[in-house]
């Protein structure tokens, strides 16, 4: 279904962890452009919430996702060790507002398990499998999902 | 071959665009012959686009289309031979044949295969016009014509495909050579004493208009051209010359008779006049019996009376450029049949000796080759180039200007601007920036011509289908747009096209009850207006039915039973989703798309419909844009600590609130008094979601902002910033709409700042307060 899954089916996959409060998640490391720090963004008007606004990525205008806010723990708290994930999904560039960059994980597809099926059914969590490195519980980002392009739409 | 692959496919290329060139001299050259142009130069035009197209598609193998171009070929041959009179159904048939022609080249260019049931029945509808006209003859010379394809196309294609030569090359190379060498050549000495028999030459009557000067073509040298042909025998008429005294220089008054022997086709002389043929006056018959009789006639009076050389301008022009080798005679005689005023003085030529046998199939198109040439002039010379090196100009631009917002700024910052080296240098910089801004966008832009005749097409398509009589009447069709503008114009144009033919104008026993011409007009105009590309679409039909449209919306719970509505709100109900007007869904407009669709791609380009229509005159839609998609002059401003950009050209004035400029009007309604107007005040912070109303406007800052619909908003703000030129960069690969807000834009310090929309703010303010009057005029 994403990017994540397909690639996790040949063998082994590389992800990017980063830490959203005090959980860890992950994104397939070749749909990351690059990480910057934390820039002020420029705020739309009518905007949902967890759009922080815009800003200049080298000439080109950028969203800021606050992924807190859009996996539904409240907006990020504000730290000079906020990061932007910049990714791409589809065909667009969306920078992710998480907190901290953690680590590059090397997993293979059998590692990776689906989410408890109570979840799927209850709101959307964004989450496309979970994994186990180093006892950390490691959730897989499903960016499609959480991109706020396809839920402005559907609103 | 397999190895010419690649320049193929690029010739190939070019022979489309050529083509898209052609479609278009093909429908200028129609729409002229409907409104009564059925001359000979304007058939020429429109034959020589068809008979082009077709030599291209020949050597492309392009069999469809050209079997297609020939018949129309013989349709339009025949019409320019005058054996088929041009009257409104034949030209409806030729229009027809246009758009079917345009969709085989469509079709051949995207390797599909067009509708062949469509393609036969314009081609039977042509057929029939000459069926019944043409004689029959006619028709095995045209195969024949046929046959002799891929030599047209080496002729045309020729300035072309230059740089791949090798093609065309061996195109050329593998013509059969028409005429030959040597079966003329007695013909050239006979002249005088026994002319050639009837039928191995023309009669070239050759008047030129004084644009054929004007556009730096010279007869001499088409004379010239039309001696390599074969034996030539001229006549100049100067009879129309006036007195030295009274004569224009920049008017033309000579025309020739051109006796011609021979064994080119007609159509290798034609094309020596490719070029000037619409700036003069052209007519080539074959030579007969009568024409050599005449022929001598003159020599004879010549040799009577030899008039003196240099008698006037025009001859001497013509003796100047002369090889004087040849027995050069002169001569005085009666010009034509109609022999009414006494030659001043006429001049038979002969033709030189030289260059008969070898070489006159190279002759010719060498001819035709300088023909081309010659033309050039007249057309300013062209580049074409890809529109994606274009668009990375533009970008590189647009960070040019990013790029010197932000050396400003920082030079500011560094508190250099002191130094009036620096100073005059910084302003230099951006009145140089700006000029080069300027220039690549007018790389970018287009006449809105192609789009217009576009239009044209779907206006006689939508007109067949309801049973209408409907013209399309253009206006501006020079006006330059840029090229993305255009594109995207096409679809929601059609659509009000559509909706203009189907809405818009009565059927003709209504016209005609009302006392309009039965035939409905629909009218598309552009023009640049206050920084602004203006296109209208008009009507001149029945108008809006008011009760009508207001029944409609309170029955589709648009609007509530008893609203009040003036007609001005009544006509944008039209706009709203989910209306339509058609109380029977007709096939042609009303397929569930209405006015909104068509407005929010209007908006999508930045712009901006509005809609006006009188009973029982007509409707007309006025869509104003923005010129250039990629920058725009706008003012910084601040507001809720947020920097913002509002276009400039949508601000009337500025100025600061004192307490007792402002007026309370209801519960939440402030109003500014502006002379004699009070106009609507709008807190752009809490518009846009920043921050809660404010409670006092007093000490801030106004925009006066000026609506389409000429009413007026102002805007409060915290302060003025900057005024500036900034570069679009769009949000809709991000976002899609983002209410209120137009684009973003990137300012010198890197931060990105959002263009507002203030028509849209206004509007969406509004909306949410519906039965609020901005304008409330003091003098009433």
């Amino acid at each position: 279904m994403t990017d994540t899954e397909d690639k996790a089916k040949a063998d082994q996959t590389e992800l990017l962890s980063f830490r959203v409060g005090t959980q860890e998640y992950a994104v397939d490391i070749m749909t990351v452009r690059e990480i910057r720090g934390w820039t002020n963004a420029t705020p739309l008007p009518h905007a949902p919430p967890f759009v922080r606004g815009v800003i200049n990525l080298r000439g080109t205008v950028l969203t800021i996702v606050d992924l807190s806010d859009r996996l539904g723990m409240g907006p990020i708290e504000f730290s000079e060790r906020n990061v932007i994930i910049v990714v791409e999904a589809g065909s667009q560039l969306v920078g992710l507002l998480v907190d901290a960059v953690s680590d590059i994980l090397t997993v293979s597809a059998e590692d990776l398990q689906p989410p408890p099926e109570m979840l799927t059914e209850g709101p959307r969590t964004f989450v496309s499998a979970l994994t186990i490195v180093q006892e950390r519980m490691v959730r897989i980002l499903d960016l499609d999902a959480a991109l706020p392009a396809t839920e402005i739409e559907a609103a | 071959m397999s190895t010419e692959n690649d320049p193929m496919a690029e010739i190939r290329a070019t022979f489309f665009i050529e083509c898209e060139e052609l479609l278009e001299a093909l429908q200028d050259g129609l729409q002229a012959m409907e409104e009564g142009g059925t001359d000979d130069e304007t058939i020429n035009i429109v034959f020589r686009a068809v008979h082009s197209i077709k030599g291209g598609a020949g050597a492309f193998g392009l069999e469809d289309l050209v079997r297609f171009a020939h018949r129309f070929e013989s349709v339009l041959d025949a019409a320019r031979s005058h054996q088929l009179e041009i009257d409104g159904e034949a030209l409806s048939i030729l229009f027809r044949a246009g758009d079917t022609l345009n969709d085989l080249v469509s079709a051949a260019r995207d390797g599909e295969a067009a509708d062949p049931a469509l393609t036969e029945e314009a081609g039977k509808a042509l057929d029939a016009l000459i069926g019944a006209d043409a004689p029959d003859g006619d028709g095995a010379e045209e195969e024949e014509v046929a046959d002799f394809t891929p030599m047209t196309l080496s002729l045309d294609l020729g300035p072309l495909d230059a740089g791949e030569g090798a093609e065309a090359g061996a195109q050329a190379d593998a013509l059969p050579a028409p005429g030959e060498a040597g079966a003329s050549g007695g013909g050239m000495e006979c002249m005088e004493g026994a002319p050639a028999p009837a039928g191995s030459g023309f009669r070239i009557r050759f008047r030129p208009h004084s644009a054929l000067f004007a556009s730096g073509n010279e007869p001499l040298h088409l004379l010239r051209l039309l001696d390599e042909m074969g034996t030539m025998t001229t006549l100049c008429h100067a009879e129309d010359l006036p007195p030295l005294g009274e004569m224009d220089c920049e008017e033309s008054y000579l025309h020739w008779d051109i006796f011609l022997e021979t064994t080119e086709e007609e159509n290798a002389i034609r094309e020596l006049f490719d070029f000037v043929e619409d700036v003069c006056d052209l007519t080539i018959s074959p030579l007969t019996e009568d024409d050599m009789a005449e022929l001598v006639r003159h020599a004879e009076a010549i040799a009577r009376d030899e008039v003196s050389p240099g008698g006037t301008a025009g001859d001497g022009a013509l003796m100047a450029g002369d090889a004087p080798g040849s027995s050069g005679e002169v001569a005085s005689g009666k010009p034509e049949a109609e022999g009414s005023p006494p030659p001043s003085a006429q001049k038979t030529r002969k033709a030189g000796g030289r260059s008969v046998g070898c070489g006159r199939n190279e002759g010719g198109s060498k001819a035709a080759g300088r023909g081309k040439a010659s033309g050039a002039v007249k057309a300013k010379p062209t580049v074409r180039v890809d529109l994606e090196r274009i668009d990375r100009l533009v970008n590189l631009v647009g960070e040019l200007v990013i790029n010197q917002a932000m050396i400003s700024q920082s030079v500011e910052k560094a508190g250099l601007l002191t130094n009036p080296e620096i100073d005059s240098g910084l302003s230099e910089f951006m009145q140089l920036t700006r000029d080069i801004q300027d220039s690549v966008m007018m790389i970018r832009a287009q006449p809105v011509k192609s789009l217009f005749q576009r239009m044209a097409r779907i206006v006689r398509e939508s007109a067949a289908a309801v049973g209408k009589n409907v013209r399309l009447r253009t206006e501006g069709e020079g006006t330059e747009v840029d090229k993305t503008v255009i594109e995207n114009l096409a679809d929601p144009l059609t659509h009000m096209i559509r909706n203009a033919v189907d809405h818009g104008l009565e059927p003709p026993e209504e016209r005609m009850a009302a006392g309009k011409p039965a035939q409905g007009v629909v009218t598309l105009s552009a023009g640049h207006r206050s920084g602004r590309v203006v296109i209208t679409v008009s009507d001149d039909g029945s108008g809006i039915n008011r009760e009508r449209v207001r029944q409609i919306a309170i029955d589709k719970g648009l609007i509530a039973e008893n609203a009040e509505l003036s007609d001005n709100e009544i006509d944008n109900l039209l706009f709203l989703p989910g209306f339509s007007t058609a109380s029977e869904v007709s096939d042609l407009s009303g397929r569930g798309v209405g006015m909104d669709v068509v407005r929010s791609a209007i908006q999508a380009l930045s712009g901006r419909i509005t809609i006006h229509s009188r009973p029982g005159e007509g409707t007309t839609f006025t869509i104003s844009l923005p010129l250039t998609l990629a920058v725009l002059d706008g003012m910084v401003v601040e507001a809720a600590g947020q920097t913002l950009v509002v276009p400039l050209n949508t601000i009337s004035e500025t100025l600061t609130l004192g307490a007792r400029d402002i007026r309370v009007l209801g519960p939440e309604t402030r109003m500014v008094q502006i002379r004699d107007t009070f106009v609507q005040l709008f807190d752009l912070g809490a518009e846009m979601g920043f921050r809660p109303p404010l409670e006092s406007f007093t000490g801030k800052v106004v925009l006066l902002v000026a609506l389409e619909d000429e009413s007026r908003a102002a805007l409060v703000i915290d302060g003025i910033v900057d005024q500036r030129q900034v570069v679009i960069k769009g949000l809709q690969d991000t976002f899609g709409r983002v209410p209120g807000v137009a684009a973003a834009t990137i300012l010198g310090d890197g931060k990105i700042a959002l263009i507002l929309d203030p028509a849209d703010i206004v509007a969406n303010s509004r909306h949410k307060a519906p039965n609020m009057q901005a304008d409330l005029s003091l003098a009433g």
